[in-house]
């Protein structure tokens, strides 16, 4: 099965983020593909390297850092949600004249055609927001 | 690269202003109009509250984002279906809501409705034939 | 062709579960997460909008929130993760009630 995941709320707020790590991983784990997982509204604040959460909590942002990197996954945080939330990588820093970034690792800026598009190639569309 | 087309809905369940969802998920519509599947949009629960006629948000500060909906006739969204009792329930009727119309090139640019009231059954119906659901 | 219809909220707290279970047909199946494991106590009265339909629950939103298994409506799936990736499967799509 190939599988399109959208997480729609940030990081400790709501379970979503949560939910769909759990997901994905158990997903993965039975040896489905993961097209995608795209991060809208607020849920791209699951894509900002600079928090730091309580040691004896889970780290939400590195979770998904490392569960990318451990098997390759694809994770997209909407552009324009992440300009109206301050996400912000080399290239929206040097196009909107941000004098930081704050992209975590494995996470990359995108258009919404990249959800649209996970649409249209997934076997399966899975939404987790509010 | 040409796949089938899919029979997209986009799923509008939340008022407008209060929340964010509404206008985002607008903006999926309108992106998602070049990839040229087949669309729909539903308006259900609060959902149909995005529709309503007249909103100036000026008090408010906000952008008034609803001049987006009339605009989906050019984006080629001609399938807007609101759930009846949903109006129904909270006070309102079509005549609340904008006048959504989509131009019918093979008829003359005949100017035609977009919105096509529906009961619940309905729509069940029309959300269950689909084959990608979106939710904000 | 049946659906798999998501809801994560807390019946009394939201109208999700209600709008969920009308737009509920045939053969599809309910998964209850997070706040909306609540649903799934029998002495509740949301429990009844459950009636008739085929419903799962998510186990470690149940334990999180310390609901004990044998307060739950007679015949409910309790599954894990992976049962929840498999529900997605043997669904041809799924409705997230947001």
């Amino acid at each position: 099965m190939k599988l399109t995941i959208q997480v729609n709320e940030g990081p400790y707020q709501h379970q979503s983020s949560d939910s769909a790590y759990y997901f994905t991983k158990a997903a993965l784990e039975k040896g489905h593909e993961i097209f995608r997982v795209f991060f809208y509204h607020d849920g791209v604040n699951n894509g900002t390297r600079l928090t730091t959460p309580p040691q004896d909590d889970r780290n939400i942002v590195k979770r998904w850092s490392d569960l990318a990197e451990a098997h390759g996954l694809d994770l997209v945080v909407c552009v324009a949600a992440a300009q109206r939330r301050g996400i912000v990588d080399e290239g929206e820093a040097q196009r909107n004249g941000k004098d930081a970034t704050n992209i975590a690792p494995g996470f990359r800026i995108s258009g919404l055609g990249q959800l649209v598009e996970g649409g249209v190639q997934s076997d399966r569309l899975v939404v987790f927001g509010d | 690269m040409s796949e089938e087309t899919k029979k997209f809905m986009y799923i509008n369940r939340k008022a407008p202003y209060g929340t964010i969802y509404a206008w985002e998920s607008l903006e999926v519509v309108l992106i998602g109009a070049a990839f040229e599947q087949d669309v729909s949009l539903a308006f259900l629960d609060d959902g149909v509250f995005q529709l309503t006629k007249g909103q100036d948000t000026k008090g408010i500060g906000m952008k008034n984002f609803s001049p987006t909906y009339s605009a989906l006739g050019d984006y080629e969204v001609t399938k807007i279906y609101v759930e009846k009792e949903s109006l129904e329930e909270r006070g309102l009727t079509l005549d609340d809501l904008q006048h959504l119309v989509w131009e019918d090139e093979d008829e003359d640019y005949a100017e035609k409705d977009s919105i096509r009231l529906v009961s619940r059954a309905e729509l069940a119906e029309v959300i269950a034939a689909s084959d990608v659901l979106f939710n904000f | 062709m049946a659906m798999l219809h998501l809801v994560n909220k807390s019946p009394y707290d939201a109208g999700n579960l209600e709008t969920a279970t009308a737009y509920m047909q045939g053969d599809d199946a309910l998964l209850l997460i997070e706040d909306a494991i609540y649903a799934a106590i029998k002495a509740g009265k949301a429990s009844a909008m459950l009636a008739g339909k085929n419903v799962s629950v998510l186990g470690p939103d149940l334990a999180a929130r310390g609901i004990a298994e044998d307060k739950l409506v007679e015949g409910i799936n309790i599954i894990d993760y992976a049962g929840f990736v498999d529900l997605v499967e043997a669904n041809d799509k799924v409705q997230s009630w947001l």
